[in-house]
């Protein structure tokens, strides 16, 4: 099936607009991706025809909300192939839910001289939960390095996985090259000395399918706003096993069985994680999302993707000196360039003026741009909305800013 | 000249663009044109760090007057920057903590001034007016 894109876009209120005069081309779809129409009616239906609290009311629309909350979550269950729904925890993103798993399985399983392995290309959102917990619990943090291409060097993962390694973190995509990693290999290798694996797929289940009973990880988490849905909502799946016996993350409502000043005891999952009202409507619009995604299909969205980035790539090397971050084999529709040493900001500013949306930085990943001793990069990151007459305009901008440059 | 009559000289210079690709090609070749920063300033306590660029800034005070110079690695932010040390180089501290800059909006270029680019400027302008009230101090 191929898609239609003039119909896609028009289920994007927001794309039909013009920044300083000139149509809007926005390439940063890494960062945040807009929400079609499916999404934000979901959430506006939560607020004009159901918005209770949820789990608390005898009343109806407490419990029209509560089932559509739960709802949610089985869409998410689903989504992922998760075997159990009390296995999905909501979060307010990914970042929110590494914190949580840092957090409560370093309260649990780690102590002092214990290590915890990452990759040099996470996002700070999977470097810095770990080194708080460096400071608080005395852990330590082993990195994974990366070679030219941006790819895992996975001969080197070998030598860090000891007796004291707990637990491995990585990304299933990176955010700032675009490199698919090879998560199934990883969790394999980690299985078969029993160490558990959480992924970070922020940037994963929106391009590729997820099927976390086929990884066998141990842990998958990704936010709703990269995959269309909205900010502030994002999700965890943990396996059972582990779930249970971490410690709770937040106190508050919603996450206890009884509370008296002797003792509280804790209600199960997945209720022990999330304290205090949840963003219900978030998880609406989330599963609207979920919904749009699959209703057009992750493969023909990934195909598609694929086809713009291709497309993008060929044009952008004929540009005279042009140097691309991340050349993995394995690759998203992410590309992360420089032109020479024309500074990101400068190239960004530019292009940000022929109405042009990249981002430009070090994006979130400051170890990865040390890696390669740059200041950060531009990138461009496709969407299901993109075209290609957007992506002549960017070729276009980034050659008129070179030789600006001269 | 005053500061006021040298952000009148920028605005007039800039008058002559209507196109905005005519306007950055002139901050660029500015920006370009900056020198006078000596490696030895480029220290970690004069460098300010915006998220998207960095900007360094070295102030000395002499005859009375303070002397700025600076350096960033993004050329439009060094444009702006240049045109800053153009405006506020060689005054008194009084005159720097009474001057009001106005031309960074008059020639269009307010966004760039704006807390949310992070580019290092805004922190560089609030540096500027800490340095006048440091060495004024100090004089005192
Ligand atoms: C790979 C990766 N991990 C984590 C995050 C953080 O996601 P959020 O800000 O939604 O919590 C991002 C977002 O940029 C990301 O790309």
């Amino acid at each position: 099936m191929s898609i239609d894109i003039q119909k896609i876009r028009k289920d994007f209120p927001i794309l039909d607009q013009t920044v300083y005069g000139k149509p809007l081309a926005y390439f940063d779809n890494a960062a945040t991706a807009h929400k079609p129409l499916q999404v934000i009616n979901a959430i506006d239906e939560v607020y004009t025809k159901y918005n209770s609290n949820i789990h608390r009311g005898v009343h109806h629309l407490s419990n029209v909300c509560t089932q559509a909350f739960e709802d949610a979550r089985i869409k998410v269950q689903h989504f992922l192939n998760a075997p159990n729904a009390h296995e999905v925890i909501f979060t307010r993103g990914t970042t929110e839910a590494i914190n949580l798993i840092a957090s409560s399985f370093g309260e649990t399983f780690l102590n002092k001289g214990d290590e915890i392995i990452v990759s040099q290309l996470e996002h700070h959102s999977n470097i810095v939960p770990w080194q708080l917990l460096e400071k608080r619990k005395g852990i330590v943090l082993k990195v994974i390095p990366i070679n030219d291409a941006g790819e895992l060097m996975l001969d080197a993962l070998e030598e860090l996985m000891s007796d004291k390694t707990k637990l491995i973190s990585v990304a299933h995509i990176s955010n700032a090259l675009g490199t698919i990693n090879p998560i199934k290999t990883i969790i394999d290798k980690a299985h078969a000395r029993n160490i558990p694996v959480m992924i970070d797929g922020a940037q994963a289940v929106q391009h590729v399918k997820v099927d976390v009973q086929a990884l066998d990880c141990d842990f998958y988490v990704f936010s709703g706003h990269k995959i269309y849905g909205p900010t502030g909502i994002g999700a965890l799946y943990g396996k059972e096993k582990w779930l249970n016996q971490m410690e709770p993350y937040q106190g508050g409502g919603e996450m206890i069985q009884t509370v008296s000043f002797e003792g509280t005891t804790f209600n199960e999952l997945p209720f022990k994680f999330e304290a205090g009202t949840p963003d219900y409507s978030g998880a609406v619009g989330l599963a609207a999302a979920i919904d749009y995604v699959n209703e057009i299909g992750l493969e023909n969205i990934a195909a598609y993707e694929h086809e713009l980035h291709d497309y993008a790539l060929e044009k952008l090397a004929a540009i005279p000196n042009m140097r691309f971050f991340g050349t993995a084999k394995e690759k998203a529709s992410v590309i992360s360039f420089m032109v020479g040493n024309i500074h990101p900001f400068d190239m960004g500013t530019l292009l940000d003026k022929m109405g042009i949306a990249v981002r430009t930085g070090h994006h979130c990943a400051q170890p990865l741009m040390q890696r390669y001793n740059i200041p950060g990069t531009v990138r461009a990151s496709f969407a299901v909305y993109n075209t290609k007459e957007e992506i002549d305009r960017l070729i276009e901008g980034v050659i008129k800013v070179s030789q600006l440059f001269g | 000249m005053t500061i006021n009559e040298i952000q009148e000289e920028i605005v007039e210079e800039f008058s002559v663009f209507d196109d905005w690709m005519d306007k950055y090609s002139y901050l660029i070749e500015i920006g370009n044109d900056l020198d006078g920063f000596q490696e030895e300033n480029r220290l970690d306590n004069n460098l300010i760090e915006g998220c998207q660029s960095k900007v360094w800034l070295h102030a000395e005070l002499t005859d009375g007057k303070i002397f700025y110079t600076a350096d960033s690695d993004a050329i439009i932010v060094k444009g702006i920057v240049a045109l800053l040390v153009k405006v506020m180089s060689g005054r008194t501290p009084d005159e720097i903590l009474e001057s009001e800059l106005t031309f960074v909006e008059k020639i269009g270029l307010k966004e760039h001034l704006s807390p949310t680019r992070s580019n290092g400027l805004v922190a560089m302008i609030k540096q500027i007016r800490l340095y006048a009230l440091a060495f004024k101090a100090k004089q005192a």
